[in-house]
């Protein structure tokens, strides 16, 4: 029962996982730009997140409201003022750039806020939970969490399925020099791009911060589940990014249940070893499209 | 009248070279002046992050790899000395030998999975393989765990601290010069040439015949073998370490990076000039970690978009230097040197060319 | 009354220089070829027209006003759209998607979904496939349909008919004078130098980068023509850079 237990833990986490690797997904899918701050940045909105409610005396939920424009407000002329000279055939310029964005964002934090763990505080219903079984029970903030994740997916779809703008996405990811002959401006729509993708990854760290202490140097290991959550499940598939999340977080559900089984191994290991397998045997992930 | 040939060096990288000489030879014979290694032991580190500033140069400079795991290989070179002279008792010295055999076999599962991945991918995709490796030292019992191991004297062998400082110090000399020696002759040999025409144009190199997996394979084993002897060197300098900073991404990655980047990446000269500059910044912000990181990131960063051949970039467009002999010209009557400021050939006949 | 006036204009790539002092003049409502061997410099000037690739000498006037400096995509605000060559239609989006895409909110005007639907009636079926399962014919009536959406005054046609079969080109270029019907000016690039000469008012032809001949197609002789699109043998390989 308890491996039952750590599979269904394990898909709520799951959710929080493809919230991280949206913004990925949809930099890459719109400008092929991977963004190796992307962790940092997730880790940055729940620290606003903690200002933010210590300052003005909110909930963390409605922290939201400030946090999430903000960081649109900060991707967008991000990408604008720096992330657009580097767009191109090139990879190293933007990995570069985005890389050095990451380490300095964890060290400003570290200046800022301390090496101290954080975790920001919603009330009780952080420990309320609904009993399914007598030994399965879930918490209703992995359930919101997973909840938020699979709305923040399907508004993304939808938008790119349906909207003009998500038209104007597709076209600018096929070829963005005859998307140009049709009106779009595709610099700007990239900045677009790159504010959706801070704000969502803002919300991820906000219920980061609200399911789990947190610290500055945190943001890597949240990039690298992102990545693996984009990996496993294919290149620019949006349902694919949510089986991806999903999977990657049942791995760390069962891998933290064998650490405390038997005494070895961690949730993380156990994820990033699937990741590898799925690279080994399906390196177009399970829903991929296309090789990249 | 002479006929036309290919030449690599002229005045100015003869002059480098030599110069380059006589640095080196003083610095090997450092140890016989310094006697109390007030130079030799704070010059270690400049020496090896100089060595692994090129290694990660060759990769993402020349063969298209951008590697954020580095810090793999490092903390496999630690850890590989660490088993062979404390847990099995072979002489340490040997045992740096041994971590890049050892850091080379282990690269080759690693290639066959990250090499599925481009570009930025590829960058998190080593990542991902650095954290494996780092979340298994810390489970293994055997290497420890995530306890603090320390290279104990008996290990070390009997040698005395006057030795050790010496041969740790020539050790890294070594690493860093023939970091750099390693560069110079794969660019001049057939593999720079296929590096070059992959760097260029992918599909067309592969129409050629050039095996670019190949060519990416043979200096990703060669990087990950010298990034793991300089691992080993850097735990003779610094005896005692822990899974978290022998595989430590800011350290023995984010840091080369930045070496390598404001140097000048793509080039055997510009992290030289980069490993300088942290020096300086080093010195200069000697207790102050994060401030570090924070200016150098933002150095780093402000390059790659403005100037991305990095300081020497700027050099070069400023007074055309070369200072090692890598780069292939066609000499002989008619023709000149290089033109000041990089200037290009002129426009090719308008009839003659396809737009 | 002219609508595009270029003068002196030089323009290229890197260290090519494809067009030399280029001088054109377009009147509203005429359909003007521009023909050219290979290589003539055809496809860059209609880029530099689109503002896909800048010009480096020269000016284009354009309704009365210098446009050099109006970046690619407002160029279609102001009323240029390009057919681009190789058709470039977007292939993750439907047919439909295509068509839409190309419409300009800020050019209304007589063209809109279903009046392309009429002028390309085989389109219709197709509008729900993704644009890639078309055939080269359907998608160069979807590539023109698409630059119809904007309400164009100067509509740019690419080499229509390349890689097409006969019957396919005669059948879109059938549908040529609906375009200037609908009040766009028409200038295309062509390789076909009979099917240009059948729907033009008049031709230019460009050799090597420079304008080599001009005038309306029954003014012109067949062996000025054929002497203006391959170079006299005396002139050939004489324009060297300077």
């Amino acid at each position: 029962m308890e491996w039952l237990n750590a599979v269904v833990q394990g898909i709520m986490l799951g959710g929080l996982f493809a919230l991280f690797a949206t913004g990925l997904s949809l930099a890459f899918g719109v400008m092929r730009f991977v963004n190796l701050a992307h962790g940092d940045l997730a880790i940055l909105g729940a620290f606003v997140a903690v200002s933010v409610t210590s300052a003005l005396g909110l909930n963390p939920f409605v922290s939201l409201v400030i946090v999430v424009p903000v960081m649109l407000a900060a991707g967008y002329g991000l990408q604008l003022g720096a992330f657009n000279f580097t767009v191109g055939a090139d990879p190293l310029p933007s990995i570069l750039v985005t890389f050095g964005l990451g380490v300095v964002i964890q060290n400003a934090l570290l200046q800022t806020y301390s090496a101290d763990s954080r975790g920001l505080d919603v009330g009780s219903i952080e420990v309320e939970s609904i009993a399914i079984t007598d030994a399965i029970a879930v918490g209703w903030i992995p359930l919101i969490t997973l909840a938020v994740a699979i709305t923040v997916l399907l508004g993304l779809q939808l938008m790119l399925s349906r909207t003009a703008l998500g038209r104007a996405f597709r076209a600018v990811s096929d070829d963005p020099a005859t998307a140009r002959l049709m009106g779009i401006n595709d610099r700007n729509l990239y900045a677009v791009a790159m504010g959706i993708a801070f704000a969502t990854v803002a919300i991820a760290g906000v219920f980061l911060g609200i399911r789990q202490s947190f610290g500055p140097t945190d943001g890597p290991a949240q990039l690298l589940y992102a990545f693996e959550a984009v990996v496993i499940g294919g290149l620019g598939s949006v349902w694919g990014t949510l089986i991806g999340g999903l999977l990657l977080g049942v791995a760390h559900g069962i891998g933290g249940q064998v650490e405390v089984s038997y005494g070895y191994g961690s949730g993380p290991l156990l994820g990033h070893l699937v990741f590898l397998a799925v690279l080994a045997t399906k390196p177009a992930g399970l829903l991929g499209r296309r090789t990249e | 009248m002479t006929g036309h040939r290919v030449t690599r060096s002229d005045r100015q990288s003869t002059f480098g070279l030599a110069v380059s000489a006589v640095l080196l030879v003083v610095l090997v014979l450092l140890p016989w002046w310094d006697g109390d290694g007030s130079l030799r032991v704070p010059l270690v580190p400049i020496l090896y992050y100089l060595a692994l500033a090129q290694m990660w140069n060759l990769l993402a400079g020349f063969a298209g790899l951008v590697s954020i795991g580095q810090q793999m290989f490092v903390g496999i070179g630690v850890y590989t000395l660490l088993s062979f002279a404390e847990d099995f008792g072979v002489d340490p010295y040997l045992s740096v030998l041994l971590a890049g055999v050892v850091a080379a076999v282990l690269s080759l599962p690693v290639a066959a999975l990250a090499f599925r991945l481009r570009g930025g991918y590829f960058a998190i995709g080593t990542w991902v393989i650095a954290e494996v490796f780092r979340l298994i030292a810390l489970e293994s019992g055997f290497l420890g765990g995530a306890n603090v191991r320390t290279l104990t004297r008996e290990s070390l062998g009997g040698y005395s601290v006057d030795t050790r400082n010496t041969v740790t110090y020539l050790m890294a000399l070594g690493l860093a010069a023939g970091a750099t020696a390693i560069l110079v002759f794969v660019l001049r040999s057939r593999l720079g040439l296929a590096l070059r025409s992959i760097r260029d144009n992918q599909e067309g190199a592969r129409g050629l015949g050039v095996s670019v997996t190949r060519a990416k394979l043979v200096v990703w084993v060669i990087s990950a073998s010298w990034t793991g002897m300089t691992g080993a060197v850097i735990l003779l300098h610094n005896p005692s370490t822990r899974a978290e900073s022998a595989f430590s991404v800011l350290r023995w990655t984010a840091l080369v990076v930045f070496i390598a980047i404001i140097g000048g990446v793509g080039s055997t000269t510009g992290p030289i000039i980069g490993v300088a500059i942290y020096w300086g910044v080093r010195e200069f912000l000697e207790d102050a970690d994060e401030w570090r990181f924070i200016i150098l990131g933002l150095i780093a960063a402000a390059m790659a978009i403005t100037a991305p051949r990095g300081v020497y970039g700027l050099l070069q467009k400023r007074w055309a230097v070369q200072f090692f002999p890598v780069r292939r010209r066609l000499v002989g009557p008619g023709i000149g040197g290089p033109a000041p400021g990089g200037q290009s050939q002129p426009a090719p006949d308008a009839g003659s060319t396809a737009r | 009354m002219t609508l595009l006036e270029v003068r002196g204009l030089d323009a290229g790539y890197g260290d090519f220089q494809a067009l030399f002092g280029i001088d054109v003049d377009v009147a509203e409502g005429e359909t003007l070829a521009m023909i050219g061997a290979n290589g003539a410099g055809k496809t860059t000037f209609l880029r530099v027209l689109a503002g896909q690739v800048p010009t480096r000498a020269g000016s284009i006037t354009f309704e009365g006003a210098d446009i050099g400096a109006v970046r690619a995509h407002r160029r279609v605000g102001i009323g240029i759209a390009l057919v681009p060559e190789g058709r470039k239609l977007f292939g993750s989006l439907t047919v439909r998607e295509n068509l839409i895409i190309g419409a300009h909110p800020g050019r209304p005007g007589r063209w809109s979904l279903d009046t392309v639907l009429e002028v390309f009636p085989l389109i219709r079926p197709l509008l729900e496939r993704p644009s890639h399962v078309l055939s080269g014919g359907e998608q160069q009536a979807v590539a023109i349909g698409r630059a119809l959406m904007s309400n164009p005054r100067l509509i740019l046609l690419d080499e229509v008919s390349l890689g097409l079969a006969p019957v396919v080109v005669k059948s879109l270029y059938e549908a040529l004078p609906a375009l200037s019907e609908g009040g766009a000016t028409v200038l295309l690039v062509e390789q076909d130098i009979g099917q240009a000469l059948s729907v033009a008012s008049r031709v230019v032809c460009l050799l090597e980068g420079r304008v080599s001949l001009e005038g309306r197609p029954a003014d012109l002789a067949r062996s000025d023509i054929t002497a203006a699109y391959f170079g006299m043998p005396a002139t050939a390989g004489s324009e060297g850079p300077s």
